[in-house]
């Protein structure tokens, strides 16, 4: 889990440096938004601190004051800007959404049913060219969200099937279940990790829990399966994981991602596999490494790919030895593939770990190049 | 890196300065008697100025004036040479592991290194025969490889780890346990920490310092060799480059990752902080620590690679300091005071929030301040094609409790973490200095 705050960071940083370089297109989120606006929802009520915006990134901090689960959208004509769903009664979620000029309804649904009780939101002010002025890079954006939205779903599943198994006590299964369940979890974790508070709670291994926080996640579950042995008191941390993923989840389908976070994040994954996989840090009690590792560079070539139209027409000799390196890490690992998974970490020898290193220094240097390529006008 | 952290966490390791007990006992007894008396005696040969070991100062000493290399550094006073001394450009390091009960070992031991190092650090061999002024059947009492090599303004610096008072099985091997500083503690698990205890800890450590590398190298071999049956070599660490300056003299030097370290480090310019951050007072604790120090040591392993591969405004963000200039984001120029308050444009603080520099500041950490003096490291590469490559983290305090410890809890959320790994960790009590004729290192404790 390492990086978990580092594209937050990259988020932070680099629109400073972007909006100085290329004026108005992909990074300038939320400079003229950026507000934070309470909603307080009733069973009939649905009242909206502020609904005269100007354009920008605005987040909505939506508080179940009801007696039902509530859910809270934003629509533009009957068009879903945004929503965020399974609001607990008395519990609070955030909606970030980036808001152009015009007019917006907000709604929030009692029961999560119905057209809602909704109210006009009007938004004015220059437009802020929020996501991309490019269409391509406003494509690639979509293309990848589909793509977090897709694992997303699965991880949920898997995830599910994972805590029942360990609520069961089938320790067999749940260990056959770990690597695969996390494989849509790997995909995906620089989206994830922008939620620094729940990304430790899922995936922090034991040395990297804060003094007077809980060992919880995968890696604690991990831990009595594979070293305690003893599963039988794990049915909380069981069944908390599934409340943070299911939570994570939720916030990671509905995160507003700029184009360079697409090649942050590709760099990022192929850091993770550089630093924690090589090494077998990452599954240190299970060894499952390599499935860690393989989920790592796909999402890394997931966003790649959405990204490609952009690459191909800015920087076709760039794309070309992308698609080079990324078949040599592919071959790489095709050689450590076992049955539907991998041979465990501890199984390669130093050799053949090394050659999986350089490979991955070897795709790492181009991934780390494509983000300036997609900052240029 | 560029304020005063040392940059991750990590975890407790249990034993880290746990001595090797396997061979411990009298076994050694007639030769470290052999040495005391060498150490004495070269004590008394140094005194008297007989000069046949005297290294080949010639061209060194002529203009020494002009050249660093050719000045040496006192080695007697009130706190001891390698703390405040501006630092030198290399490294040599090495903690031991006592082999002996035996305090009298000890001691004799403490003076045979206190003469050696006073002729080293004055340019002269580390025994009274010296490399080639001996009988040909025996071998010299210098290794050699110094001869003709100007004094570098090498600094040997001797600090003692908390295993020296009560071992790891408790045990209060020389009658000392009483005198135990509160505040030598082994170092607490910090978040991330991947501390290897078979490169931490010890039971005594040795800082030598030089503009010339050899010079370095040449004092801990023949310290260690001195040392042979008392004590036994646990870890060492070179140093290529100083990462810090701690001299209004020196330039900033940079770290691996290409950032000037230690723009904000106290300078020995700067007496009152250094009186009051530096040198341990009378009524502190222990008396026989007053005008010492407390070293703390971190072995900091760079993934260097990934960090290569990172934007330049991402590694800004990190460090919170612009690379080129060294200057904070919110200034122009290194020595800038960085405006924690200050936003941009879009509300967000132009110094991130999880920056190195806010986090590690001393106005973030309630004032605490540690004088640094880390230097850059390469090990070869790691079997994976990487270069084994960071920071020795080095840091002298009057009290880690109010210094190292908080500061570094504070960054168990510093974005740094995720480029570096501290692998190695130690914490020793450096004594005051050696002032007249029959003291020696450590006299106030065990004398």
């Amino acid at each position: 889990m390492p990086s978990y705050r580092l594209f937050a960071l990259a988020a932070l940083v680099l629109p400073l440096v972007l909006g100085g370089c290329s004026g108005s297109d992909s990074g300038s989120g939320g400079a003229s938004g950026g507000s934070k606006i309470a909603v307080k929802a009733t069973e009939e009520t649905c009242e909206i601190a502020k609904t005269e915006l100007r354009s920008g990134t605005h987040t909505f901090t939506v508080k179940n004051d009801g007696d039902q689960v509530t859910e809270f959208y934003v629509y533009e004509g009957e068009k879903v800007v945004g929503e965020v769903a399974n609001i607990e009664r008395g519990e609070t979620d955030d909606l970030t959404v980036d808001l152009d000029k015009g007019d917006f309804e907000g709604a929030c649904k009692p029961g999560m049913k119905g057209e809602g009780i909704r109210t006009t939101i009007t938004v004015v002010g220059e437009s802020e060219k929020l996501a991309a002025d490019d269409p391509k890079l406003a494509a690639a954006v979509a293309t990848y969200k589909k793509y977090v939205a897709t694992e997303a779903d699965a991880l949920v599943v898997q995830t599910q099937s994972f805590v029942t198994l360990i609520k069961v006590g089938n320790v067999e299964g749940a260990k056959a279940l770990f690597p695969v369940a996390r494989v849509h979890w790997e995909r995906i974790e620089p989206v994830a990790e922008i939620f620094g508070d729940l990304d430790p709670a899922i995936d922090a291994r034991e040395n990297d829990v804060e003094p007077g926080a809980q060992f919880t996640g995968y890696h604690k579950l991990e831990k009595d399966l594979w070293i305690t042995k003893d599963i039988s008191k794990s049915g909380p941390t069981a069944d908390k994981l599934l409340v943070d993923v299911k939570r994570i989840v939720r916030l990671a389908k509905n995160e507003p991602l700029k184009p360079f976070q697409l090649a942050n994040g590709s760099k990022e994954l192929l850091d993770e596999v550089a630093t924690t996989k090589i090494t077998g840090e990452e599954d240190r009690y299970s060894h499952t490494d390599l499935w860690d590792f393989d989920a790592n560079v796909e999402g890394s070539k997931a966003a790649i790919d959405a990204l490609r139209p952009t690459l191909q027409e800015r920087d076709p000799g760039l794309l070309k030895e992308l698609d080079k390196e990324f078949a040599n890490v592919g071959k790489a690992l095709d050689k450590h593939r076992k049955g539907s998974g991998f041979k465990l970490h501890t199984a390669l020898s130093k050799a053949e770990l090394r050659e999986l290193s350089d490979v991955i220094n070897a795709l790492g240097e181009p991934v780390s190049k494509v983000a300036a390529v997609i900052a240029k006008k | 890196m560029s304020e005063q952290g040392p940059e991750s966490e990590a975890s407790g390791t249990p034993g880290t300065d746990q001595p090797d007990t396997a061979n411990r006992g009298g076994r050694s007894m007639s030769r470290r008697r052999l040495f005391g008396l060498v150490g004495a005696g070269a004590a008394g040969v140094a005194a008297t100025g007989v000069g046949l070991a005297v290294n080949n100062l010639g061209d060194g000493a002529a203009s020494a004036a002009a050249n660093p290399l050719a000045e040496s550094v006192p080695f007697r006073g009130q706190h001891q040479a390698g703390i405040t001394t501006p630092v030198q450009d290399r490294l040599h390091f090495v903690a031991f592991d006592l082999l002996t009960n035996d305090r009298a070992e000890l001691v004799a031991l403490l003076k045979a290194w206190t003469a050696a190092a006073e002729r080293m650090t004055q340019g002269k061999d580390a025994g009274p025969i010296g490399a080639v002024g001996g009988v040909p059947e025996a071998p010299p009492d210098d290794t050699g490889e110094a001869l003709g090599l100007p004094p570098s303004k090498l600094t040997l610096t001797i600090g003692f780890g908390p295993s020296l008072f009560v071992d790891a099985q408790g045990r209060d091997r020389f009658g000392i346990a009483g005198h135990k500083p509160t505040a030598l503690r082994d170092l607490p698990a910090f978040v991330g920490d991947e501390i290897d205890p078979s490169i931490s800890g010890g039971d005594i450590a040795i800082q030598a310092c030089a503009n010339d590398p050899q010079v370095a190298v040449h004092a801990i071999r023949n310290l260690a060799r001195i040392g042979f049956g008392t004590v036994a070599v646990r870890w060492t660490q070179l140093g290529f480059g100083r990462t810090s300056s701690t001299s209004r003299e020196q330039r900033t030097a940079r770290n691996l990752m290409g950032y000037k370290d230690g723009t904000n480090n106290l300078k020995v310019e700067d007496t009152k902080l250094v009186n009051g951050h530096v040198w341990v007072a009378p009524r502190d604790d222990q008396a026989w620590m007053a005008s010492g120090s407390y070293l703390v040591t971190r072995r900091i392993r760079m993934m260097i690679e990934p960090w290569d591969r990172t934007p330049l405004a991402d590694q800004d963000g990190i460090i919170g300091r612009s690379k080129g200039t060294g200057a904070p984001l919110t200034g122009k120029r290194e020595f800038d005071l960085p405006d924690f308050a200050a936003k941009d444009a879009s509300g967000e603080r132009v110094i991130p929030d999880i920056a190195h520099v806010r986090l590690a500041h001393p106005d973030q950490n309630n004032g605490a301040r540690l004088l640094r003096r880390g230097y850059n490291f390469v090990d070869g590469s790691d079997g994976f094609g990487r270069l084994d490559a960071g920071l020795f983290f080095i840091a002298y305090q009057r009290d880690p409790a109010k210094a190292f410890i908080p500061v570094q809890r504070r960054l168990s959320v510093d974005v740094l973490n995720e480029y570096i790994r501290h692998v190695s960790s130690g914490i020793f009590a450096c004594p005051p200095g050696v002032q007249h004729s029959g003291n020696y290192w450590g006299h106030t404790l065990l004398g």
